[in-house]
């Protein structure tokens, strides 16, 4: 299989990498930049453990191969610091082993940059695409909502 | 209490929300080789040829293991062979592992193994192993290695058979006027933890076997992989970063022992075994299935006088827990209900199944199901309100466990006051069934659990805490942090003990078996009660270490000192004394002279008076308490489609002690959740193959955002005298009671008796035209 070397924009810091054609993003975050922040779960888009923001818009990394990221800003859950939404996780209660709140992170991120004014219909619909089998959700419904509230 | 109770945040909270936490699967050496498995495709089938030429070829592959006879593994039985040989008893069992330089080469290779198949005749459920001529998953059942206590029966498909009698049968029917029975049954499903099982495994020169692992049970990883390969126990280090939830799924040993194999193979080279999803499915060890018949006596009055109960336990293709988790569901087989006259059959069925690990709740919630409906039918042909008939018939101090262990006011939490309390979360008194519209109605259902822990009598739990210069404290156990909290909660009872601040407390969160005291398994909500006792063991012993050296420095005698914020002092002067810094370390005079030493404190704890059960009556001592819970769901129901939402779920649980508030409630959400899906939605369909049809998260779908209820929780506080702050397990119960709550309030909204999981509007619609 072919492989490629291309420049990839990930937290604000340009990484030179050599890629295969098939490598997802996942896999290259993970392995190449050592990244580990994003999770693996599934591999096929079901679970959301995995999902990083793309030019602002979140994304499940094991859907995206790595040379199709070329040109795009990415920022993964390393990326963030000191952000509301993170902030609220813990103060909520809002992960128990932590192993898909990198992906609903990001995801509650994106949302509360894209839609400040998200309505609790919109908040499901995006967070629905993200499994966490520990809380039962009450906690992250109550985390992302106080980061919203604080905003209107 | 200055910490205990409180809402202390995790201890690794910033790791988790910033990317930081890493889990098994993050930890990659180079060089370090893949292994790859490849998985039966049937259920059961003679393994004809294996061709393994194409697959060789493939560039970077270092070794393929298949076809060899090793050891025979199993935890009670050693049944299984690490790798499927002449034989597979299960979809998803491995039957080759290809060892390659990348996982993608490592796949390629596998891909191209060609095998040939004879298919042989499936057993499909536990009651179909049970008939007469089912065909045998272990012809050689009656001569493999086994535990004592393990009794399976040669020439069928019977891998253990608990009886509990109690009682006399005769005079318990004699006194019933009216008489219930029914069959419950659910198939296997899974934990579906997020992260999947991961192993890595590398053997070096000296002989030293190092294993990483995501498990629930590093311990026993080392003392199986000893016992079965004949190694040193002490040459296996077995390390546990976090662990992306675990359910019970993670406390069987299953891939370290691929991952030491391959390892073994290629001269010692780190090998990782990761799991897919799929694999994480079928090929590892999932959640138990069962079949039940269950028949109760009573009076008139509601008094139950007898019950008469067989579980037929589906164990899959090897028994590895399942013959355990078999005798925890006799432990306890009547729920929390007072019967005097009782005959449990529980059986541990053979079946070509994936085969169970521990789930949540250790049999708990699966029988609690079928007495739970029970208990619901019963009420409607005694015309008595469910939820008095339960608190009429509730166990209580003084009377006798199934196991004839007499209960009292410390070893039981306290069942009427959890069943007053969810009456009124619920507002049961409102009415059952509230009508919306033409279309839905609201409907609500009821039951209530208890549970006592089951695990190896045999089982440590130890604790070291050391000093660090500054004074603050190390806190090192073998419990793993799974998800649940327990290394903060542990933190929160050494900080009350030694009234000092908990941030000044650091806990280990990685645990490895050569420097970390074992706590036998993280299970059974026995994290809490066990360490925490070895925790407050240890804090007496730097206790009498840091006064024994401030007495000497203070020049007072040790009984005239107290400990508290990071000093020890005098009593009746506490501007007299000495911060930990000056002493954790031993103590240095202005000349120079240094007395001490740093100061180590050590404690453990082993459960006390356990015993095995008795063979022909069950009788014994199976845990140390029982923690008891009544709950409540409400459901808005679409009488046209039979499809329903989930609004409300209710639990009370007696919990003895709420040592940090946020994370108990967590642990009793997470686990409600976890419980409605089970109850709802969540199985493996099989073919006639034995195949399982879903094993992906889009065809077997756990709850998702917004699917949740609202959550009811609370808690009830009877103290268990000889636990941590009187702290009783918790970590399982919330999901105890949902699926007989789900299930009853279901029934109710359908008008018809269901009686199989999951609970999807197909089974109500089913059930429905079957009755006509």
């Amino acid at each position: 299989m072919r492989s490629h070397t291309i420049v990839l924009n990930v937290n604000g810091e340009i990484h030179m990498v050599t890629v295969r054609s098939a490598d997802t993003l996942l896999f290259v975050l993970r392995s190449k930049l050592g990244l580990t922040g994003a999770k693996p779960g599934c591999l096929n888009g079901d679970c959301g453990a995995c999902t990083v923001n793309v030019d602002g818009w979140p994304m499940k990394s094991c859907l995206m191969l790595a040379i199709e990221a070329v040109g795009k800003k990415i920022t993964t859950i390393e990326g963030l610091k000191d952000t509301p939404i993170q902030k609220a996780f813990i103060d909520d209660f809002a992960f128990q082993c932590g192993y898909c709140t990198s992906g609903f992170i990001m995801n509650c991120h994106s949302l509360i940059e894209q839609h400040p004014d998200a309505d609790e219909k919109m908040i499901e619909e995006w967070l629905e695409s993200n499994i966490c089998r520990c809380t039962g959700y009450a906690e992250i419904q109550k985390a992302v909502k106080s980061v919203l509230d604080q905003k209107k | 209490m200055d910490v205990i109770g409180k809402s202390v945040i995790r201890k690794e909270s910033f790791d988790k929300v910033t990317g930081r936490a890493r889990f098994t699967h993050d930890f990659h050496t180079t060089p370090m080789f893949s292994g790859h498995k490849v998985i039966s495709p049937y259920g059961h089938a003679r393994i004809i040829e294996m061709d393994l030429e194409e697959a060789k070829k493939v560039h970077g592959v270092r070794t393929i293991l298949a076809g060899e006879h090793f050891p025979l593994t199993g935890e009670a039985i050693r049944d299984r062979p690490p790798i499927a040989v002449d034989k597979v008893r299960y979809h998803g069992e491995t039957v080759a592992l290809v060892v390659a330089d990348t996982p993608f080469q490592a796949k390629k290779a596998a891909d191209l193994i060609k095998i040939k198949y004879e298919l042989l005749p499936v057993v499909n459920s536990p009651t179909d192993a049970l008939q007469q001529n089912a065909p045998l998953v272990h012809p050689n059942l009656g001569h493999y290695q086994k535990e004592k206590g393990e009794n399976p029966v040669p020439g069928t498909n019977i891998a253990s058979h608990i009886k509990i009698r109690k009682g006399n049968m005769e005079k318990g029917w004699s006194e019933s006027e009216t008489i219930v029975e029914a069959s419950f049954s659910f198939a296997p499903s899974d934990h579906v933890a997020m992260e999947t099982r991961c192993a890595t495994a590398e053997i070096l020169p000296d002989g030293n076997i190092y294993i990483t692992t995501s498990s629930q049970a590093p311990f026993m990883v080392k003392q199986l992989i000893a016992a079965y390969f004949h190694e040193d126990i002490g040459k296996i280090i077995v390390d546990t970063p976090l662990v992306g939830g675990a359910y019970g799924g993670k406390a069987s040993v299953q891939l370290e022992i691929l991952a030491y194999l391959a390892s073994k193979a290629v001269g010692g080279k780190p090998v990782k075994v990761l799991n897919s999803r799929e694999e994480d499915m079928i090929t590892s060890p999932g959640h138990i299935g069962l079949d039940a018949t269950v028949k109760f006596g009573a009076g008139h009055d509601g008094l139950i006088k007898v019950a008469e109960i067989q579980y037929l336990w589906d164990g899959g293709a090897y028994s590895d827990k399942a013959t355990d988790l078999t005798r925890a569901g006799a432990t306890d087989c009547t729920g929390p209900y007072n019967i005097e006259n009782l005959k449990c059959d529980s059986y541990c069925m053979y079946t070509n199944h994936p085969y169970p690990a521990p789930f949540r709740g250790f049999s708990h919630s699966e029988l609690s199901f079928a007495i739970e409906r029970t208990m619901d039918i019963l009420a409607e042909k005694l015309q008595m309100d469910p939820l008095e008939l339960r608190r009429q018939n509730a166990i209580l101090p003084g009377h006798m466990t199934p196991t004839r262990v007499r209960l009292n006011k410390s070893n039981i939490g306290r069942l009427p006051k959890c069943i007053d309390r969810i009456k009124e979360l619920i507002q049961w008194d409102d009415g059952k069934i509230v009508e919306i519209n033409d279309r839905k109605f609201h409907v609500k259902g009821i039951s209530c659990s208890w549970k006592t822990s089951t695990i190896d009598a045999f089982a440590p739990s130890g604790v070291i805490l050391t000093f660090n210069r500054d004074g603050s404290i190390n806190l090192i156990s073998g419990v793993i942090e799974i998800g649940t909290g327990t290394k903060t909660v542990l933190a929160q009872i050494l900080a009350e003990r030694l009234k000092m601040d908990v941030k000044n407390i650091h806990v280990r969160m990685n645990v490895d078996t050569q420097t970390t005291p074992e706590h036998w398994k993280t299970v059974a909500s026995r994290g809490t009660f066990m360490n925490g006792k070895a925790v407050l063991m240890a804090a007496e012993d730097i206790i009498r270490q840091l006064k024994e050296i401030a007495s000497c420095v203070l020049r007072a005698p040790k009984e005239d000192l107290e400990v508290a914020d990071s000093r020890v002092f005098l009593r009746d002067d506490p501007s007299i004394g000495l911060h930990f810094k000056e002493i954790g370390y031993g103590y240095q005079y202005p000349n120079g002279n240094a007395v001490g030493g740093q100061i180590i404190g050590r404690g453990n704890y082993i459960l006390r008076r356990m015993t095995r059960l008795d063979p022909e009556t069950g009788e014994g001592q199976p845990g140390p308490e029982w923690t008891v819970g009544a709950y409540g769901v409400e459901v808005e129901f679409d009488r046209k489609d039979y499809t329903y939402r989930l609004l409300k779920a209710a639990a009370v649980i007696d919990i003895g002690t709420v040592l940090n508030e946020k994370a108990a409630k967590g642990q009793v959400m997470g686990a409600m959740s976890i419980g409605l899906a089970f109850a709802g939605r969540e199985t493996f369909y099989f073919d006639e193959l034995g195949r399982v049809l879903n094993p992906q998260l889009r065809t077997y779908r756990p709850l998702r955002y917004g699917e949740n209820p609202e959550y009811l929780v609370d808690f009830i506080l009877t103290k268990q005298l000889d636990a941590p702050y009187g702290a009783r397990g918790v970590g399982e119960h919330g999901l105890l009671g949902m699926p007989g709550a789900l299930g009853n309030a279901l029934s109710t909204a359908a008008g018809v008796s269901l009686h199989h999981l999951p609970l999807i509007p197909e089974l109500i619609w089913r059930t429905k035209e079957a009755k006509g």
